[in-house]
C-alpha cells in the first residue's frame, strides 16, 4: 500500500491526540541506549571488512596555489604501503552543501585552503598509513590568497536573494525616541561532532556500498553517485549510527569520494577516517559573520525600525551564506526594515550549515541590540519584547502558525525569577564574582522535507519501521518507534526500527530539525494507512478502530494483531511540503533566562543558572527533547563564551585545530539547565502537530549570556566570544 | 607515528643507560602528551624506553620532614595524598586545576614536568618551529600567540611551559633527583630544570641523554596560606592564560614570608625572589601589590594577541595576595 500527503491545508485533527496509549510524549529512554553503550552499537568506522585497508588523508600545506607535483616513490616504498591514490579531477575538493543534489566542487590540482585534501595513502594497516600519509612528498606553486576578512571586506558582493527592504529606515531612526546603532562580530566556529568523519568502501562489481557518518543519506546519494559517475542505483549508503553531525555531516566530505576510489583501485574495501585536525581544516564550518543592527522605537516602546545588514565570507564559487537575518525578519515588529547579506571571497575552508545556520549568531546580534535598546527606553527587557511582538509577519503579513513566545516570556520570567533583576549593571556582588542576569528571545523556523517511510505489520503482531533517516544522536529511533507504538496499539519494545540505508525509503534526513517531524510524519502516514486496512480487515470503520496492548478492537470484535488475516502487511507513506509552508510563517520559539559570574578581578565568565522556556508544537519525547535542547543551549554557551576557530591571517590555516584549544564548554562551564516546553499544536506544520527542537536552543541562548554579563559587570562586548581579555580592561573596581 | 623500538627498563639504572646509548630515545610512563606530539610526528623517538613498572611510585617522608614523590606517583595520587593535602595544599590544588581526572590517573610526576609547550605551531609540523625544528623560525612571534610568554621567551620562541603541578613545586622549592647512566645521583633545584629558549629552544631542560629523574623533593612543609589561582578560557581541561602559586604567611600584621610562582607566562614555571623579598616585612595593601606586579613584570613584552596578559597577571596577583592575607591580622 502507499500513501502521500501534501501538506497544502492545515491537519485539523491529529491522532495523536485521540489513540490514548499515553506512549507519545513520554520521556521515555532512547530505544538503542543499551547498545550504545554496550558498544554494540556499529557507527562507519566500525566495520571491518575482508582484506580491508586503511587510507589517510594528505591534506595541502599551503593555503592556495597548486600542487605542482606529488612524488609518491618514497612512500610507495615504506611498509606496508599499498598505494597512494589521487584524482586530481574527481577527489573532492569540499564539501557538499545540505540538501545538494549534485556533487560538490571536485579536483585537487588547485589548492583552495589550507589542509585541502589532495591524495589518499592506503596501507595495510592504519598506524602504517597514518606515517606514510606525513612523508609524502608534495611540491606546490603558492598563490597569492585572501585570508584577512578585515582586510578583504571592502570587496563584500550583495547576495540578491536575501536583500529587502521597506519604508524609510534612515527617517525612522532619525526621528526615534530611542535607537541602537552597532556592530557585532561572531568568529568561525566548527560543529566538533564527537566521532570524526569516516567512510568504509568497498566494490560489489560495480556497485558502491559505503558506510558512511552522514545526516543526509538520500541527497548524499546523489552527490557521490555524482561524483563518480555512477548511476544512482549503483550506491547504496549506510549509517546507522551517527555520532553526531550539526551540520559537518549534511553533505558529503573528502573521504568518500576518497575511499571510493581507493577501494576500486586497489580491488579492496578501504576504510577512511579523518584526523580530529582534518575534520577541523577539511569539512566545512560556520562562517565568521559582521552584523550591523539598527533598532529605533518610539516613545511607547514600539520599534518603528529594524535593519539587520551581515557579512558573511566563503570560497569563490559556493553559493551558500549564513541567514544571519532569518529570524530577524519575523520576531519583532516595526515598520521601517532592512536586510541585507554580502559575502566575502575568502581562501579559507567551506562554509555551510552548523546548528541552527542564521539564528546560531543572528540573534547575538538582534538580542543584544534589543537589550541594549530597552536600556536606552528605560524598559524591562522582557516587556520590550512583549510590546513588539507582530500579529503577522512583519514583512509578508502571513499569520503565524503557531506563536507561543509570549506565554514562553511571561512565564519563563516568572518562574526564574527576573523581576527580582536589579536593572543597574554592576550592583550585585558575590565575593569576587559581579552578579547579572539577561535574557532572550528563541526563535528557529520550522521545515517540512519530504520523507518517506515503510511500516510493516509482522506476521507476530510486531512492526517494522524502514526509512534511510539517519539518527545522529537526536532520538530518531526512539521517537519512530513511539509514533507507531502510539497508533498501532503496540509497546515500544515491539517496533522494530531500522534506519540509515538508502535501500530503504528515502527520508528528509537529519538538519534543519526538520528530521523527527518529516520522517515522523511519513510513519504516521504509514501507520494510518495501516489502520485502516485493519479496519477494513475488520469490516468497519476505521473511526470506531482501537488498537491497544497489540489488540485490534471494533465493536465487539476484539483480535491480536498478530491474528489478523491479512497476511504480509505493509504501507509506504510519503510526506511534502505543501502550500501551508507558503502561507504561514512556521516557527519555533522560546525564551532563555541566564545568570553569570564575571570575576571582579580577571574577567572570567562563569554560568551559574540558566532555565529556558519553548513551546514548540507537540513534543514527541519529553526526554529526548529536552536533551536536543539542552545540546542547543550548551551550543550556546560555547558561542558567547569559549568557541573561536583562529585562522591564520598569513595563509589562513586553522591555527587551534584540536579540542584541547579550541574550546567546546566542558561540563564545568555548564550548570544544570533547566528546560520547560510549553503545550502547543502546530496545524500548519505537519499531521503530529510538532515542530523542530533540534536547533531552537542555541537560538539566543548566548544573547542570554551576554546580556546578562552587561547586567553583571556593566561591559558590553559584541565581539564574540566574551572572553576575558575583551573584558578586564572595562571592569568596575571593587567597592 | 613513525616505527620505533620499544623496550621495558628492568631498573631505574637499566632505564638510565638505555636513555645514554640509545640518544633518538624518550622514556614512556603515563604517556598522555608523548603519545599524542608522535601520532603527529612531532616527537619522532627511535626507541621508547617504558619505565612505568618500575617502583618509584611511592611517597615517603624524608629525614628533613618533607616528602620525597617518585617520578611515577600518578597526579591523581600525588593529589589526594593526606600529607599532600595537609602541608603542601598549593600543590594538590595545582594538581587538580590541571587536565581531567583521566589524564591525571595516567600522567605522572617526572612526566608532568617533562611536557612539552601547547603552543599551536608546535603542533601544526607544516609550521615553522625553532623548537620542533631547529632553525626554521617562529611561527607565533608574529602569530597567533594569545597562549604565549610574556617573560623569558626569546626571538627564536615564545612557548610556554604548560604544567600547574610545576608551578606550584617551584613555589614551595621542590628539588629534582636525578640518576645518569654512570649511576650517579644528582638533585637540581626545579627552578634549574627548566631553561630559557635563547638561541636553541629545543633544548628545554638541563638533563643529559640518559638522565633519569626518579623522584621530586620537598623540603619540610612551608606553614602559610596556600593559594593556586589560574585563569583560563573554561572552568576546566584548559591551560592557563596565567597562574599563581601564592604560600604567603603573615605575622602580626605583616607578611613574614612569601613565595610566588606563575604559570602561563613563561617558557618555564617563573619566580622571581626579589619579588618575594619586597614582599616580606610590609603590611598587606593594594599598593604593595602594584609594587610587586611592577616588579613581576618589569620585563614583560606582549606579542600582540597576548598583550592582555600583562594586566591580568597584574590583577590576578593583587587578588591572590589579598586572597592570602586576608583575615590574618
Amino acid at each position: 500500500m502507499e500513501t502521500s500527503l501534501k501538506m497544502d491545508v492545515p491537519v485539523q485533527h491529529s491522532l495523536l491526540d485521540s489513540t490514548n496509549q499515553n506512549i507519545i510524549s513520554r520521556p521515555i529512554d532512547r530505544v538503542e541506549g543499551p547498545l550504545k553503550v554496550s558498544g554494540q552499537a556499529r557507527y562507519a568506522a566500525e566495520f571491518k571488512l575482508p582484506g580491508m585497508a586503511h587510507g589517510v588523508l594528505v591534506g595541502a600545506q599551503i593555503g592556495k596555489g597548486s600542487v605542482a607535483r606529488i612524488d609518491a616513490g618514497g612512500v610507495e616504498a615504506m611498509a606496508g604501503v599499498l598505494g597512494v591514490v589521487t584524482d586530481f579531477d574527481l577527489f573532492l575538493r569540499n564539501s557538499a552543501q545540505g540538501m545538494a543534489t549534485e556533487a560538490p566542487c571536485q579536483g585537487v590540482r588547485e589548492i583552495a585552503y589550507f589542509g585541502q585534501p589532495i591524495a589518499l595513502v592506503v596501507a595495510t594497516t592504519f598506524e602504517q598509513a597514518r606515517h606514510a600519509a606525513q612523508a609524502l612528498e608534495v611540491t606546490y606553486e603558492k598563490g597569492e590568497g585572501r585570508f584577512d576578512f578585515d582586510a578583504e571586506q571592502g570587496k563584500a558582493q550583495p547576495k540578491d536573494s536575501t536583500l529587502s527592504s521597506q519604508g524609510d529606515i534612515d527617517a525612522a531612526l532619525a526621528q526615534a525616541h530611542g535607537r541602537v546603532d552597532g556592530v557585532w562580530t561572531t568568529p568561525s566556529q566548527t560543529s566538533a561532532a564527537m566521532e570524526p568523519h569516516a567512510s568504509l568502501a568497498h566494490w560489489e562489481g560495480d556497485s558502491l556500498v559505503l558506510y558512511g557518518s552522514y545526516q543526509m543519506l538520500s541527497t548524499n546519494r546523489m552527490q557521490l553517485a555524482d561524483a563518480l559517475g555512477l548511476d544512482i542505483e549503483k550506491v547504496r549508503i549506510r549509517a546507522h549510527y551517527v555520532g553526531g553531525g550539526f551540520g559537518a555531516k549534511l553533505g558529503i566530505a573528502a573521504e568518500s569520494v576518497a575511499a571510493a576510489l581507493a577501494a576500486k583501485a586497489l580491488g579492496r574495501p578501504v576504510r577512511v577516517v579523518m584526523t580530529r585536525q582534518q575534520v577541523f581544516e577539511t569539512t566545512v564550518r560556520r562562517s565568521n559573520t559582521r552584523q550591523r543592527v539598527r533598532l529605533a522605537a518610539d516613545t511607547d516602546g514600539r520599534l518603528t525600525a529594524v535593519a539587520h545588514e551581515t557579512l558573511t565570507a566563503n570560497l569563490d564559487g559556493e553559493d551558500f551564506s549564513e541567514p544571519v537575518s532569518a529570524a530577524t525578519k519575523f520576531l519583532y515588529g516595526g515598520a521601517n526594515r532592512t536586510f541585507g547579506n554580502e559575502i566575502v571571497r575568502m581562501d579559507q575552508v567551506l562554509s555551510g550549515s552548523m546548528r541552527a545556520p542564521g539564528e546560531a549568531v543572528g540573534m547575538l546580534a538582534l538580542e543584544g541590540a534589543m537589550d541594549e535598546l530597552a536600556e536606552k527606553l528605560g524598559l524591562d527587557p522582557v516587556e520590550l519584547r512583549l510590546r513588539n511582538l507582530p500579529d503577522r509577519h512583519p514583512g509578508s503579513d502571513l499569520p503565524f502558525s503557531s506563536r507561543s513566545l509570549a506565554e514562553c516570556l511571561t512565564i519563563g520570567a516568572r518562574d526564574f525569577g527576573w523581576p527580582r533583576r536589579n536593572r543597574q549593571p554592576a550592583a550585585t556582588l558575590d565575593g569576587e564574582w559581579w552578579i547579572g542576569l539577561g535574557m532572550a528571545a528563541a526563535a528557529r523556523s520550522n521545515m517540512l522535507i519530504k520523507s518517506s517511510a515503510r511500516v510493516s505489520l509482522q506476521p507476530d503482531g510486531r512492526a517494522l519501521v524502514e526509512t534511510d533517516m539517519t539518527d545522529i544522536g537526536t532520538g530518531t529511533y526512539t521517537v519512530l518507534a513511539q509514533i507507531t507504538a502510539e497508533l498501532l496499539g503496540l509497546r515500544v519494545e515491539d517496533v522494530a526500527v531500522h534506519l540509515g540505508d538508502t535501500t530503504f525509503p528515502p527520508a528528509s534526513g537529519s538538519g534543519g530539525s526538520f528530521g523527527a517531524a518529516s520522517a515522523g510524519s511519513s510513519v504516521y502516514l504509514a501507520c494510518e494507512k495501516l489502520r485502516e486496512a485493519i479496519a477494513g480487515q475488520l469490516g468497519g470503520d476505521v473511526d470506531t478502530l482501537v488498537l491497544s496492548d497489540g489488540m485490534a478492537r471494533m465493536g465487539n470484535i476484539s483480535v491480536p494483531l498478530a491474528d489478523l488475516d491479512t497476511g504480509p502487511l505493509d504501507a509506504t507513506a510519503t510526506i511534502e511540503p505543501g502550500e501551508t509552508g507558503e502561507n504561514f510563517v512556521q516557527a519555533a520559539f522560546g525564551a532563555h533566562f541566564a545568570e553569570v559570574g564575571v570575576n571582579a578581578h580577571t574577567g572570567e565568565v562563569r554560568v551559574r543558572r540558566m532555565e529556558s522556556t519553548f513551546a514548540a508544537g507537540r513534543i514527541l519525547n519529553e526526554k529526548t527533547a529536552t536533551s536536543q535542547c539542552y545540546g542547543g543551549i550548551v551550543f550556546g554557551i560555547g558561542g558567547a563564551l569559549t568557541e573561536e576557530m583562529i585562522h591564520d591571517t598569513r595563509h589562513g590555516a586553522i591555527v587551534n585545530r584540536d579540542l584541547a584549544e579550541y574550546h567546546l564548554p566542558v561540563n564545568a562551564d555548564v550548570p544544570q539547565l533547566k528546560v520547560r516546553f510549553l503545550e502547543e499544536r502546530d496545524h500548519a506544520a505537519n499531521p503530529l502537530l510538532a515542530k523542530g527542537i533540534g536547533e531552537l536552543g542555541i537560538s539566543g541562548a548566548g544573547a542570554a549570556l551576554a546580556n546578562a554579563v552587561y547586567n553583571a559587570c556593566g561591559v558590553r562586548v559584541r565581539d564574540f566570544p566574551i572572553t576575558l581579555d575583551k573584558l578586564i580592561a572595562d571592569l568596575p573596581d571593587l567597592p | 607515528m613513525r616505527p620505533f623500538d620499544y623496550q621495558r627498563a628492568p631498573s631505574a639504572q637499566a632505564a638510565a643507560e638505555l636513555g645514554a646509548a640509545a640518544p633518538a630515545s624518550r622514556f614512556i610512563a603515563g604517556g598522555t602528551n608523548l603519545l599524542d606530539l608522535m601520532k603527529i610526528e612531532v616527537e619522532r623517538p627511535e626507541t621508547l624506553i617504558d619505565i612505568s613498572r618500575l617502583p618509584l611510585d611511592t611517597i615517603e617522608q624524608t629525614d628533613e620532614g618533607g616528602l620525597r614523590i617518585g617520578a611515577l606517583v600518578t597526579n591523581s595520587d600525588l593529589a589526594a595524598d593526606p600529607r599532600v593535602r595537609r602541608d603542601y595544599a598549593v600543590l594538590s590544588r595545582a594538581l587538580l586545576a590541571g587536565a581531567s581526572g583521566q589524564l591525571r590517573n595516567k600522567a605522572t610526576t617526572g612526566g608532568n614536568l617533562l611536557q612539552r609547550t601547547r603552543c599551536y605551531y608546535f603542533y601544526n609540523p607544516a609550521m615553522p618551529c625553532n623548537k620542533r625544528d631547529p632553525g626554521s623560525g617562529c611561527a607565533a612571534l608574529e602569530g597567533e600567540n594569545r597562549i604565549h610568554a610574556i617573560l623569558g621567551a626569546s626571538a627564536h620562541c615564545i612557548a610556554t611551559h604548560p604544567s600547574d603541578m610545576a608551578v606550584a613545586m617551584l613555589a614551595l622549592d621542590a628539588r629534582v633527583e636525578v640518576l645518569a647512566a654512570d649511576g650517579s645521583t644528582r638533585t637540581i633545584a626545579l627552578g634549574d630544570l627548566h631553561r630559557l629558549p635563547g638561541e636553541t629552544p629545543h633544548i628545554e631542560t638541563t638533563l643529559n641523554d640518559g638522565d633519569l629523574i626518579t623522584a621530586v623533593t620537598l623540603p619540610a612543609p612551608p606553614g602559610g596560606r596556600h593559594i593556586y589561582r589560574k585563569v583560563r578560557d573554561r572552568a576546566s581541561f584548559a591551560f592557563a592564560l596565567t597562574s599563581v602559586a601564592a604560600v604567603v604567611e603573615l605575622v602580626d600584621g605583616r607578611i613574614a614570608t612569601a613565595r610566588l610562582a606563575f604559570g602561563g607566562l613563561a617558557p618555564k614555571p617563573w619566580r622571581d625572589r626579589a619579588v618575594e623579598e619586597a614582599l616580606v616585612g610590609q603590611a598587606p595593601s593594594p599598593a604593595l601589590w602594584q609594587r610587586a606586579a611592577d616588579m613581576v613584570l618589569g620585563e614583560a613584552q606582549g606579542h600582540g594577541s597576548n598583550d592582555f596578559k600583562i594586566p591580568l597577571v597584574r590583577r590576578t596577583l593583587a587578588s591572590v595576595l589579598d586572597a592570602a592575607c586576608a583575615g590574618e591580622k
